[in-house]
């Protein structure tokens, strides 16, 4: 499955290896949004994809969020396998009635009829200085939508691997890139096609007295944080979900047994986040294993904030991760 | 300028072949047979919540028999009646009205989808549906309807845009019924034509009389044939009137005068294409009692094929939500199959 070759990439590189070799090897798939085209993405994700697979392929739209999302739908239930990107995840908003009344629910109000396999790439979360609406984290929208599947990657060889998996499933999927990690990680990435199951967690540090749990652009603070930890004699297990639904809620459970106290860090605004739903679960699941209340890292309840000078006050960092830790620790 | 409203009924004019003639004729007494039957099961209780398009079968009718066999319809709820011309079995129908799973579900080869609830959301998926023929060389068409308040959203706007910037073959079907439930055109849009908006778009728009079946169909079959040509997408406004309420829950008498009515009920579609039928000899008395005949066995079969679908089970709420299901989905199910609920499994 996994080539034997690797080299090193970033985020953006990976994901754009991804997309040329399933446009390479399946005429169905179909690249499109705002931008993706001639200027291959304010991002430079989908560069070059365009000049090698011609526009018919991989193309521009008018500047539409709910469109590009109908025509998705569309798309795909006439037979073609569609990679929308949307530029921002903040700008998926006008666009929340095609996901939320058809995209989740076609394969549903139809007894399993039209399945739609729809990628939806966008890039969210901050640490980079955007402007307003830019950083924006909607994942537990998405999540709260039955039909959809929402997956999150860490880092380039994941990415890869997540993203071809997600184009070949039969179900929409979003796929949400971390903007902080687009040139921020460099991995070494197996050359070739290769997918990676949707729906599992995994462990990226192992540790006995205290696990983290996140995602995307939250595991290399969780991993900056156990660090730190690891300096001062405690170790912390570091879970990196990568797939929000379906979510694997046995791993979960099984990392939160071993630790008995735990953390979830996500950069979404705390309330209602997707934090609350894994803090739910360990309640329901491990009760009688925790130590400690699980706690929450997480945004604040506001907008998150367009000011840049103060931006890294909202989004969690180590720091506020260790004290939390701590909090777990001494409970 | 005003546009044209195309118009060939009571002008005596007779411009298409007896035989597509007869053919509309009977598609929109079935439908109306079917219209009437709904609105008496759902008093009964044998029907959820329905749509009726009574009035509107010049319209759904029309544009459907213009279609070709590999051609798909993308419906709103109203669209009863383009279901029922191509093809859509009544049973399903009922069965979809009465919010059954097995109505969800459209028989193989039935080229249309499930009708859609929200409002124009339909729109911009008919114009990826009609690009998807186009990737896979099978080069069909989609005609989509919406209703004159529908052009007030958004997705209507990025629907006809998008079909306009990639050729979409796509024919755009406003049925312009005067009322958005309650609120009338003139509360809900300043321009006079709907039709007059494609120029905004940069493609063609048509108006007909909604009402007389040999314009639809005529109109239909020119812009069907200009989309599968590769020419692109059309906007073909059919002034009508809906006769009957918005839904079964819906009152219009607080909203719309018996005059005016009246006065659209002597504008019925049925009628006006009977009477030419009748003056050239192509329809009588015997003929349509023969018709009715008909309707009356094929719906007493439907109606009892569509009573032998078994109740639904519980379990079937978690189903198809997924292609697999995921754990969340099958722990429930499980449950579900057990007669319990979730909670009751830890």
């Amino acid at each position: 499955m996994v080539a034997e070759k690797a080299r090193v990439l970033n985020l953006v590189q990976a994901i754009n290896e991804a997309l040329d070799l399933a446009l390479a090897r399946d005429e169905r798939v179909l690249v499109f949004g705002e931008d993706v085209g001639r200027l291959g993405g304010v991002f430079r994700v989908t560069e070059g994809l365009q000049a090698k697979y011609g526009e018919g392929r991989v193309f521009d739209t008018p500047l539409a969020e709910s469109g590009i999302l109908g025509l998705a739908i569309g798309l795909a239930m006439g037979g073609m396998r569609p990679v929308a990107e949307i530029q921002f995840a903040g700008f998926l908003y006008p666009a929340l009635d095609q996901i939320l009344s058809h995209l989740g629910r076609w394969r549903h109000r139809s007894r399993g009829w039209v399945g739609l396999p729809v990628v939806v790439r966008a890039p969210y979360g901050g640490g980079v200085h955007t402007p307003e609406q830019h950083a924006d984290s909607p994942e537990a929208l998405l999540a709260h939508t039955p039909g959809i599947k929402v997956v999150i990657p860490s880092s380039p060889e994941r990415a890869k691997g997540l993203l071809l998996a997600a184009i070949e499933d039969e179900d929409p999927v979003f796929f949400l890139e971390a903007i902080k990690l687009y040139r921020g990680v460099r991995a070494e990435v197996p050359e070739g096609y290769y997918t990676l199951p949707l729906g599992r967690a995994r462990v990226v540090r192992e540790g006995k007295h205290a696990t983290l749990i996140g995602y995307g652009g939250m595991v290399e603070v969780m991993l900056e944080a156990a660090t730190v930890a690891a300096k001062e004699g405690v170790q912390v297990m570091v879970v990196d979900l990568e797939t929000l639904v379906p979510l694997d809620e046995d791993t979960l459970l099984e990392v939160v047994r071993e630790t008995g106290r735990a953390v979830v860090v996500y950069e979404a605004m705390r309330t209602g986040g997707f934090g609350a739903e894994i803090a739910a679960r360990i309640a329901e699941g491990a009760i009688d294993h925790l130590q400690a209340p699980v706690v929450r890292v997480a945004g604040y309840d506001a907008p998150y904030p367009p000011f840049s000078a103060i931006e890294h006050h909202y989004r969690p960092n180590a720091r506020r991760v260790l004290a939390a830790l701590r909090r777990v620790l001494t409970y | 300028m005003k546009p044209k409203v195309i118009r060939y009924l009571d002008k005596g004019e007779f411009p298409i072949g007896e035989g597509e003639a007869l053919a509309l004729y009977r598609a929109m007494r079935r439908a109306r047979f079917f219209d009437e039957k709904a609105l008496l099961l759902q008093r009964q209780g044998r029907l959820g919540v329905y749509a009726p398009f009574m009035g509107q079968e010049a319209a759904q009718v029309g544009v459907a028999l213009a279609l070709g066999e590999k051609d798909f319809v993308v419906p709103s709820y109203r669209e009863s009646a383009m279901l029922l011309a191509r093809g859509l079995p009544i049973h399903t129908l009922i069965l979809y009205w009465r919010a059954h799973p097995a109505g969800w579900r459209f028989p193989e080869g039935v080229r249309a989808v499930n009708p859609y609830i929200p409002i124009a959301t339909q729109i911009p998926q008919a114009v990826g549906l009609a690009l998807a023929g186009r990737y896979r060389g099978e080069g069909w068409v989609v005609a989509t309807s919406i209703g004159d308040g529908g052009t007030s959203e958004g997705d209507f706007h990025e629907g006809l845009n998008f079909a306009a910037v990639f050729d979409a073959p796509v024919v755009f079907l406003v049925q312009n019924n005067g009322y958005a439930i309650s609120v009338p055109r003139h509360r809900q849009m300043r321009v006079d034509y709907i039709a007059r908006r494609a120029e905004g778009y940069g493609i063609p728009g048509v108006v007909v009389d909604g009402n007389d079946a040999f314009a639809v169909y005529l109109e239909a079959k020119k812009v069907v044939e200009r989309a599968r040509r590769g020419e692109g997408p059309t906007l073909l406004e059919a002034l009508t009137y809906r006769l009957a309420p918005h839904t079964t829950s819906d009152d219009p008498s607080r909203y719309r005068t018996r005059e005016e009515e009246e006065a659209w009920r002597a504008k019925d579609p049925i009628l006006r294409l009977r009477k030419a039928l009748e003056e050239r000899g192509l329809w009588g008395v015997e003929a349509e009692e023969a018709l009715l005949g008909e309707l009356e066995e094929e719906f007493a079969r439907e109606v009892a094929l569509a009573d032998q679908a078994p109740e639904p089970t519980p379990e079937m709420m978690v189903e198809h939500v997924y292609a697999q299901m995921g754990p969340d989905q099958r722990r429930a199910w499980e449950a579900l199959r057990q007669g319990k609920h979730v909670e009751e499994l830890w």
